[in-house]
């Protein structure tokens, strides 16, 4: 019986995502049609192209930070937290970590610890804000961790400028470079190398899944999420869950941009890629919150913008990729609700069986008494 | 249930490692073409119909398909991009067998000097940035030339001798601009009174304020000026929005020739002229120095004697001053009058 029962389960937990990729191939073959292109020459083109070594690399260096930026946004989403703020923590945490280790000259064992733990820490921080308001004032925060990007965007804005934090080279304004000691180490693959943060990312998607779901709590924080009241009554102290899961979010949302300053840019300038956090959120849906599923949605999203650029290359319109993007996250959205409601609905249908034959049979029973 | 997702998480992640090892066999590099396709493009955000810097570079390749048959391929930015999409937009041209490849905007600047390493045999070009390398051109705009007429035309046309400039923001490529504007107004007339202000002292918010540059236009028609010259990218739409609101008052565009851009079609009538940068002329020079086997690198500037700047004559507002700045432009280019880049 309860062999059976799971057997069932993983049926329904591959048939999610293979519905959705499902669902989602179509639909962009039909948006790929309407361009009056072929689109079965575009997966041809991604396939080989995305398969490619060099792609390979392109598309781990580029997951990366994504996956930290899930890992960010999931802590929140196990919550029932919508923590939008990733973007405007990862930015500044970023800006604050390259201006101190722009300053300092140490050797690296200790240069880059500093370097991410003040990235961390300032994330932690521009996240907590959001917490506090929200359990001291009760401001929703969705609201709050909104503002707070403009915010955040709006100070380093004011210190990213000549003279100020940061100095200028040619058109570009950065903060001063950091200095050789502060390199991460890359993996050496040809013809790129992979850099090194992958595997903070990966350690990073490791305590994920240990913390929230082998620990006191990650039970207590997840209890929450389910219901308010219900982790109330059992003891747990809501407030102070709200304002450390959002610490603890803030503190991911620092890593976030550690692998471009450590790893490329080695300062932060105009240039710093933005809106990362939010392309975190799109990943922790897709992934469904799961440390291996963010996993794969950071390296799809990878694979997508690396053969997106070849897609035009070949002719296509570079918007769709960013349409197959959205495609896939509605598709994986809808696809698990239905499957879920499927679930739960073949499951009351076999408990109001059970039930039923158990009451003809006591009925029988009595009957027979 | 729990063993089944570790199972399914260990299979996962063995297939993947599986995956990587085996298929790094070949790289997207070895698979490229080999002999020359023609000028490969990678414009900023916008596109080719931006209306004026990316429009002007399509044109250079335009004329080059024409006149010496040479075919482009062009490719767009994404908004937010980062360093990684603008080297592998690069690259992919590179490697297909682009000759040379052109990264327009100064955004490019970085990539273009990392791609330029790997493909010592292309030439590159990053526009209005310099950036380092052998095989690399650094394409820049003697801005201070074009502004130099820019201000004689101001200081010829003005009827109360007062004209203004408006900067967006106050750095050192737009000190440039207002350096040759105050410059060619006093050589024009010598009592003119010129007044210059800046949106904003390093924000680079000043090019995209339109707002701010109408009050700035305001403030300046009511003390009397009637010529403005606007050099802050977007935020000029503002100030010649409020120089149409007052008869005889005159704008002058930046950039691109903005009599002829549609969103401004309504105030069409008060745009004097535009300093034009005229990014088709670097482009094509380029192209044809490839041709030709001998492919110009180094920092290039263009001035008005190469046709880099110029003035926008639509319109036909400035026809009656057209032997009084040709003179101008004469003694500039024969460096008679040495412009100043900083005021």
């Amino acid at each position: 019986m309860i062999k059976k029962f799971d057997r069932n389960k993983v049926v329904l937990a591959v048939a999610a995502p293979l519905l959705a990729i499902v669902a989602a191939i179509a639909i962009t073959s039909v948006i790929i049609a309407a361009t009056g292109k072929d689109p079965f020459h575009a997966y041809q083109v991604m396939v080989d192209f995305g398969s490619k070594s060099d792609s390979q690399v392109w598309i781990i260096n580029k997951a990366t930070p994504y996956y930290l930026s899930a890992l960010a946004v999931a802590i929140g989403f196990r919550m029932n937290l919508f923590n939008i703020g990733v973007d405007g923590q990862y930015r500044i945490a970023a800006f604050f970590a390259a201006v101190v280790g722009g300053a300092l000259t140490l050797p690296g064992i200790v240069q880059i610890p500093v370097i991410i733990i003040v990235a961390m820490a300032v994330g932690a921080v521009w996240a907590g804000i959001a917490g506090l308001l929200k359990t001291t004032r009760g401001v929703n925060e969705v609201i709050s961790t909104i503002m707070l990007n403009a915010i955040g965007a709006s100070v380093i804005g004011y210190f990213l400028q000549d003279g100020r934090l940061a100095k200028k080279e040619g058109n570009l304004i950065h903060t001063p470079y950091l200095p050789d000691s502060a390199h991460f180490f890359e993996i050496p693959t040809t013809p790129k190398p992979v850099y090194g943060f992958v595997v903070i990312a990966a350690v990073a998607g490791l305590a994920y899944w240990f913390l929230l779901g082998r620990t006191r709590f990650g039970f207590d924080l997840r209890t929450v999420g389910r219901s308010e009241s219900a982790a109330q009554a059992s003891g747990v102290s809501v407030k102070r869950m709200v304002v450390t899961s959002m610490v603890l979010s803030g503190a991911v949302a620092g890593l976030v941009g550690m692998p471009t300053l450590l790893g490329v840019s080695y300062n932060y300038g105009t240039d710093f890629p933005t809106g990362i956090g939010f392309t975190g959120i799109a990943i922790a849906l897709l992934g469904r919150n799961h440390p291996v599923g963010m996993a794969l949605g950071a390296l799809l999203w990878g694979f997508l913008e690396r053969t997106g650029t070849q897609l035009e290359f070949e002719g296509y319109a570079q918007e769709i990729v960013g349409v197959i993007q959205g495609v896939i996250v509605l598709c994986v959205v809808i696809a698990y609700e239905i499957v879920r409601r499927y679930g739960l609905k073949t499951q009351q249908r076999k408990v109001g069986e059970e039930l039923a034959a158990r009451a003809r049979k006591s009925d029988k029973a009595e009957a027979a008494a | 249930m729990r063993r089944v997702s570790t199972i399914t998480v260990a299979s996962i992640a063995t297939a993947a490692l599986a995956f990587t090892l085996t298929a790094c066999g070949e790289s997207s590099t070895e698979s490229g073409g080999g002999k020359n396709k023609g000028l490969g493009l990678a414009f900023d955000v916008g596109g080719r119909d931006d209306h004026s810097f990316n429009e002007s570079a399509a044109r250079g390749a335009d004329r080059a398909e024409k006149e010496l048959g040479i075919k482009n391929k062009m490719m767009t930015a994404k908004n937010s991009e980062t360093e990684a999409e603008r080297e592998q937009r690069l690259n992919s041209l590179a490697e297909a067998g682009y000759n040379p490849v052109i990264g327009v905007g100064f955004n490019y600047q970085k990539s273009v000097e990392k791609v330029a390493k790997d493909h010592p045999d292309t030439t590159f070009a990053v526009v209005d940035s310099v950036a380092a390398g052998k095989n690399v051109e650094s394409i820049t705009f003697g801005e201070h030339e074009g502004s130099y007429l820019a201000g004689y035309a101001a200081a010829l046309k003005s009827k109360t001798h007062k004209v203004g400039f408006i900067g967006g923001v106050n750095n050192a490529l737009i000190q440039k601009f207002q350096a040759g504007y105050e410059q060619g107004v006093k050589a024009a007339d010598p009592k003119a009174q010129v007044v210059s202000q800046y949106l904003y002292p390093n924000n680079d918010k000043g090019f995209n304020d339109p707002a701010a540059a109408k009050d700035k236009a305001k403030g300046m028609l009511d003390s009397g000026i009637d010529v403005i010259y606007t050099a802050a990218g977007l935020s000029g739409n503002g100030s010649i929005e409020a120089i149409a609101g007052k008869k005889d008052a005159w704008a002058i565009g930046v950039d691109s020739d903005q009599y002829q851009q549609p969103g401004l079609e309504k105030y069409k009538d008060h745009i004097l002229t535009s300093v034009v940068k005229n990014v088709d002329v670097a482009v094509f020079d380029l192209i044809k120095s490839v041709k030709d086997g001998k492919p110009i690198t180094g920092q290039k500037t263009y001035l008005l004697k190469d046709g880099g700047v110029s003035l926008a004559t639509s319109g036909g507002f400035i026809d009656d001053i057209k032997d009084k700045l040709d003179a101008a432009k004469k003694d500039v280019v024969d460096g008679k009058v040495k412009v100043k880049t900083q005021p």
